[in-house]
């Protein structure tokens, strides 16, 4: 039950940080950049693939909450062993995600071969590693493209060049905001998972100790669960809400 | 020492629910299964629908409306809260009444400072 309070206390917290997103989003909706052209890596594939690894993530995490449901359950007919391989499994969910978590930010970070540029007269303008010597600017979503000789011109007499993110700026859009809320949201709930898989190794190790098998209960697993699914669930708002609207 | 005796309700005084305990396993697992596929098949819809050519709004209410579906049953099945007394349950969920309401504060500022910009 007090893990159910925590989680409420621990839900109000991320929902703060999402309505904060979203609002600040409507604020700057006309320069705000789209999710869908910022997160287009895969690992191994050279190419546009705009979301596949988040989704990709997403499914590692609902795997991980299935595998870490199963241990409850295995712990409900006290096997032990049962209960042993599938924290191992979710605990190998766990670090997937994080390894993917890491990835996804230093791509990030480094950006693309030739980042943003702030033109002579103020405006923003992408660039695209598939589309080489081409221009993006982005309004309300809408994406107009400069090519040839002008862009070359614009290049040329542009004040500054941008390349990747940080705090300060980014080359996604206009808007320190976008990767100031990136690395918040998912910093946050990334550390959640980070704490999450060490409690679990700590549970895990009690387990092979036969801990819950002499108290007779795994109350412990289920509330390690509990915990687990809400970082689950967390991810499952940061996805919509970050990645896909 | 205490709940060594106990058969079923070995839960050491927290509100728990009966329901784990007490069906028989092969349904549990199915639960499981069946709420790991209705989970998977939404998430791939979403990302295949993102590309779809239809207007943001409809995308948005759709994508929001998904989401609430699949926390759902990530809360109710795999956090058994369906499951749960009647009391706890709502005094678990009520809360986020607040949340709704900040929601519709907030994003109503925002689109406000938008306008008058």
């Amino acid at each position: 039950m007090f893990m159910w309070i925590f989680l409420i206390s621990d839900a109000f917290t991320f929902s703060a940080l999402l309505i904060a997103y979203g609002a600040l989003r409507h604020r700057f909706t006309d320069i705000w950049p789209a999710p869908g052209d910022v997160f287009t890596h895969f690992p191994f594939i050279h190419g546009n693939v705009p979301l596949a690894y988040v989704a990709f993530m997403t499914f590692v995490l609902i795997m991980s909450s299935v595998t870490m449901v199963l241990a409850v359950e295995e712990g409900h007919r006290r096997n032990n062993r049962g209960v042993a391989f599938w924290l191992i499994l979710t605990i190998v969910g766990g670090f997937i995600f994080l390894g993917s978590q890491a990835w996804e930010w230093y791509h990030f970070i480094v950006g693309s071969d030739k980042g943003a540029y702030i033109l002579e007269d103020g405006r923003f303008a992408r660039t695209d590693n598939y589309a080489p010597g081409s221009l993006f600017f982005w309004e309300n979503y809408e994406r107009t493209e400069v090519t040839g000789a002008e862009a070359e011109r614009l290049v040329a007499s542009a004040q500054k060049n941008i390349r990747g993110a940080n705090l300060v700026e980014n080359e996604y859009g206009d808007t320190p905001l976008f990767a100031n809320f990136f690395f918040f949201i998912t910093g946050f709930h990334g550390f959640h998972v980070f704490s999450g898989v060490v409690i679990n190794i700590i549970i895990l190790i009690n387990v092979l100790n036969g801990v819950y098998a002499r108290r007779g209960h795994y109350e412990q697993v289920e509330k390690t669960g509990l915990y687990w699914h809400f970082v689950d669930l967390v991810w499952v708002f940061v996805f919509t809400f970050f990645y896909l609207v | 020492m205490s709940d060594q005796h106990q058969p079923k309700g070995y839960y050491t005084g927290d509100i728990h629910n009966q329901y784990v305990e007490e069906h028989e396993v092969p349904k549990a697992k199915k639960v499981i299964w069946r709420t790991f596929w209705i989970l998977l098949f939404v998430t791939i819809f979403e990302v295949a629908i993102a590309f779809a050519p239809l207007s943001k709004d409809v995308l948005q209410w759709i994508f929001v409306v998904l989401t609430i579906v699949k926390a759902g049953y990530i809360v109710g099945f795999f956090m058994h809260l369906f499951h749960e007394k009647f009391s706890f349950r709502y005094t678990i969920l009520l809360p986020f009444v607040l949340i709704v309401y900040l929601i519709f504060i907030a994003l109503a500022e925002g689109v406000y400072l938008n306008l008058i910009d």
